[in-house]
Formats: C-alpha cells, sequence, structure tokens
C-alpha cells in the first residue's frame, strides 16, 4: 500500500523538485512550504545546498542586514527563490497589494515585499500559492507588483519557472509568455484545472499525475525538515504531523 | 553617559513630534515596542511611518491608535497571525495615506541619504505597477553600457530612526550586532531614539569583537532604557517573541472595538513596568 501522505507534504516534494541542482535557495515572508521544500532539497543533495530563511537565526548566515538578500540576488548568488500573490494571471504577473482599484482597494494585501526586485534577478522564482481558483488564478491582475516578464533591453536574467499550486504544477515560457500544465495533482483531472483557472494556459494531450512522496522522502519531512522550519514557521511545523498520527 | 543622553521612555516618546518621519526596523530584526506604547500614551498624531523594509505589530498598533497619517512600507503583516488589521482597513479607506514601495527601493534610498548623495539608481521595477503610483521614482538612461533602463530613487531622510537594542555602553554606543538595517537608518535619519535593555559599565570599542556590532554614539540622540522593550516581539538572541500576547493581539485587533480592548488592557497593564 502507498504511503499516506497530506496536502503540505505533497506539496512540499513538487516544490523541492523545482529546487535541484541549485546552490543557493532563498526564501522569504510566510513561506512555510517553500521553505520546507528547500530544506527537503537541501536534505536530498546532502546538505551541499544552502538555504537562507528570512526571520530565522539559524538559518541566515547574513550579517549585513536587510539589504544584503537583495545585495546578494543582484550579485547572481541566489539561484531560487519563491513569491506567492493574491492573484497571479496568465502572463506570470503576480499582485501582492490588492484587489479594486488602487490606492481604495477593496481587498488590501500585505504589500509587494521585494518581488519588484527579486523576480527580475532571481533566476529561477518558483510561484507559489495554495488555493488554485478562479479569484486568484486571474487573466489580468489587479496590480501588477512585479511583472512576469520584461520588455527587451531591461536588465533581467530572472524571472518565473513555474507555479506550484494546491492542485497542479505548470512551468513557464519565457517566450510563448504562457503556463503550460505538467501535472496535476492526484485527485485532479485536466478538466478540473481548467475549470479552476482563470488564466488561459497550454496544456499537453496527457498531463502527467504529479508524483506523491515516497517512504522516505516523507520521513525526511517529518523528521529534519519539520525540526529545521519550526524555529520560524512553529504553528505550520506543528501541523505537520503524519496523518496516521493525527 | 557621555554623547548621547539617556533619558526617560517618557522623555523619549515626547521628544518625538507629532508629523515626523519615523523610520522603524522590520519585526524580526529590533523593534521599539516600549516606545510605541509610550507614543500612543502620549497621543502621537500625524507620524510618517517609515518601515525598513516592512513592519507587523509595531505600525498596525501605531495606525489603530490614530498616531499615524500616512506609511511608506514594503509590506505590513503579522506574519503567520494573517494580515495586519488595523493596517488594511486604514489604508483601504484612505484613512492612512499608503506610499507602496518594495524592499530594496527603500533600502537603496536610504543608502542615498547615508551616502549624501541625491538618488540611487536600482535594477528591476521597471514593469510594476508601483512605477506608477511612486510619480517620484523616475526611469533614467543607464549612462554606461548597456545603457539600459534604471530606476532612480530619491534619497529618503527621516527625522527619526526609533529601534530598541540589547544594550548601550557608558559613552552612549549601541550594541546591534548584525542588525545592519539599524545602522543605516541611523546614519540617513536626522536623528535616532534608541531603547535599550540595560546600560553596561562598559566601553564597546575597547572590544573588537564587540566594537563590529556597534553603533557609534556619533548617530545617537536620546538613549531610554526599557527592560523587555520589544515585547512582544522577540529580542534575537536575547529573548523570544511572546506567542500567546501576540496572538491575542491578532485576534483582538481584527475589529476597532477589539483594538481598543487591547489597548486598555496592554497600555495600562505594561505602564507601571515601562
Amino acid at each position: 500500500m502507498p504511503p499516506r501522505f497530506s496536502q503540505a507534504e505533497l506539496l512540499i516534494v513538487t516544490v523541492a523538485r523545482l529546487l535541484e541542482g541549485v546552490e543557493h535557495v532563498a526564501v522569504g515572508a510566510s513561506s512555510p512550504i517553500p521553505g520546507s521544500a528547500a530544506f527537503l532539497a537541501q536534505a536530498w543533495a546532502g546538505g551541499e545546498t544552502r538555504v537562507t530563511v528570512l526571520g530565522s537565526r539559524r538559518n541566515n548566515d547574513f550579517t549585513d542586514g536587510g539589504r544584503e538578500l537583495f545585495d546578494c540576488a543582484a550579485q547572481g548568488r541566489i539561484g531560487a527563490f519563491f513569491l506567492g500573490g493574491g492573484q497571479i494571471d496568465g502572463r506570470g504577473n503576480v499582485n501582492l497589494v490588492g484587489l479594486g482599484h488602487y490606492p481604495n482597494l477593496d481587498v488590501r494585501f500585505p504589500g509587494s515585499f521585494g518581488s519588484a526586485y527579486l523576480y527580475f534577478l532571481v533566476p529561477r522564482v518558483i510561484l507559489f500559492r495554495e488555493e488554485h481558483s478562479p479569484r486568484v488564478l486571474v487573466p489580468q491582475v489587479d496590480f501588477i507588483s512585479a511583472p512576469g516578464t520584461s520588455a527587451p533591453g531591461v536588465h533581467r536574467p530572472g524571472g518565473p519557472h513555474a507555479l506550484v499550486t494546491g492542485r497542479a504544477l505548470f512551468s513557464f515560457d519565457k517566450t510563448r509568455t504562457r503556463f503550460r500544465l505538467e501535472s496535476v495533482h492526484p485527485g485532479e483531472t485536466p478538466a478540473s484545472i481548467r475549470a479552476t483557472t482563470g488564466f488561459d494556459y497550454d496544456d499537453p494531450a496527457t498531463p502527467a499525475t504529479t508524483i506523491p512522496p515516497d517512504e522516505k522522502t516523507l520521513a525526511l519531512i517529518r523528521g529534519p525538515v519539520r525540526a529545521a522550519i519550526a524555529e520560524v514557521y512553529p504553528r505550520f511545523a506543528a501541523r505537520l504531523v503524519p496523518p496516521e498520527a493525527a | 553617559m557621555t554623547g548621547a543622553g539617556l533619558q526617560s521612555l517618557e522623555a523619549l516618546a515626547s521628544a518625538i513630534p507629532n508629523g515626523a518621519s519615523v523610520a522603524i526596523p522590520p519585526d524580526y530584526s529590533f523593534v521599539a515596542m516600549a516606545a510605541t506604547r509610550a507614543l500612543i500614551r502620549r497621543g502621537a498624531r500625524q507620524l510618517q511611518l517609515l518601515a525598513v523594509p516592512q513592519s507587523g505589530i509595531q505600525a498596525d498598533l501605531l495606525i489603530g491608535a490614530g498616531c499615524v497619517e500616512s506609511i511608506e512600507c514594503a509590506a505590513v503583516t503579522l506574519g503567520e497571525l494573517g494580515p495586519a488589521p488595523r493596517f488594511s482597513a486604514a489604508v483601504s479607506s484612505g484613512r492612512v495615506a499608503i506610499k507602496d514601495s518594495t524592499c530594496p527601493a527603500i533600502h537603496a534610498a536610504l543608502q542615498a541619504s547615508e551616502k549624501g548623495l541625491p538618488f540611487l539608481p536600482s535594477r528591476g521595477i521597471i514593469g510594476s505597477d508601483l512605477l506608477k503610483v511612486r510619480t517620484e521614482w523616475r526611469v533614467i538612461d543607464n549612462p554606461f553600457p548597456p545603457h539600459d533602463p534604471i530606476v532612480a530613487l530619491p534619497a529618503l531622510k527621516p527625522d527619526v530612526a526609533l529601534f530598541h537594542a540589547p544594550f548601550a555602553d557608558r559613552r552612549g554606543n549601541i550594541w546591534i550586532g548584525r542588525r545592519r538595517e539599524l545602522v543605516t537608518m541611523a546614519h540617513a535619519a536626522t536623528r535616532t531614539f534608541v531603547t535599550v535593555e540595560e546600560v553596561r559599565d562598559l566601553d564597546l570599542m575597547d572590544d573588537e569583537t564587540l566594537a563590529a556590532g556597534a553603533l557609534p554614539s556619533l548617530y545617537v540622540s536620546v538613549i531610554a532604557e526599557a527592560k523587555n522593550g520589544a515585547w512582544p516581539l522577540g529580542l534575537a538572541g536575547f529573548y523570544e517573541a511572546d506567542d500567546a500576547a501576540l496572538r491575542r493581539y491578532a485576534e483582538l485587533a481584527s475589529s476597532e472595538a477589539g483594538f481598543a480592548r487591547y489597548l486598555g488592557e496592554v497600555l495600562g497593564a505594561r505602564q507601571a513596568a515601562e
């Protein structure tokens, strides 16, 4: 019988696979699942992957204050980073500011954080948003915190690499400036993804099913990964318990 | 103590005038929460907050208590506890003006002031709607190859930098460790106000390992002692955040009535200790 796993565990392993070969992964604000994925990728790489977590003391060797994350990215020393978004559109634009007409928004989000910079400079930016619905994945964002692509001539070594949601994994095609459905999570179908995605995207004839975590990976997530993420995200770590123990 | 003057917490809060622009650090840095409560107690008004580059409970409290006219920030959030409710409500309704920014733009604009420069250029940002709403930001041509467009960010020079630190020495030098954004804030600001857990009878400059983490008194205007001065936030390396107290805030602040209750509970109860 295949092992039982939670949604969070499936997402952690899905994101971690996207980090293969990255030397330095940085994790920003409000990112417990991406942070856990970074620690899983680190465990797979035998500890060789450097993981920097904003807000951590144990997993943050920066000594130059808040600006160092951005300077480090500008120097080309960060290979992967994560962005969320209250809205994400089909061109990879992200909105972290709010819904409605700026500045008198109907719903205010926290703000753009470092997205308007890191999205340009980090080669592998992974968009992560657990809620996969037409209100999140929209045809066009209400406010562009950070654009998915840039005009020729704009300095832009970085940009979107993939989008991971609670239902599916997409890759991003920079030349077509569109997402492509790579795999649907267990329990989803190409039709259910189409129905819950507000933007248009490319899809292969038969998209794969996202491969669930195996026993060994689950042991890593429930052991060292959970211990590492607990420092910054104690509430998340407390929920990251095996389903059979719950 | 020479250099910066040691004052009471109340005197420190009174010396920050209404209408001042006040730079504050993020929740994971060294946040002057006791001084924030003292500002609320003294009824501070029309503060122009500058979050370096983001804030949490500190900005939310000041906004909820009616102390703030505007805020420049890359984000305000209570992190794992969810959105910052008083910030969200005040900004959506237009009661508090917002200058939305992005983290490195705030750092760079403060560094411009540090260097006495009128602006610093920054990569990124082009194509973001931030450029539309921040009309003072300009896209200029990089004068050097590859002559790409680049964003010019005018210098930010806050009237006041306000933070908490583990300790000061007898000469008014402040130990800030690796929280270097506090140094940038102090360099850029006209005056810097610091609360400390304690004043220690030593000279940070006598020991190179301590001197490396010091902000010289040259940049510091006022120091006040405030034990547990970051509460309910933590002071990294010294004490942890008070999880239950932060949760209590997030619960109560979700409504205006709840927020008023929180102020009633906390301002009075903490005053004796502060």
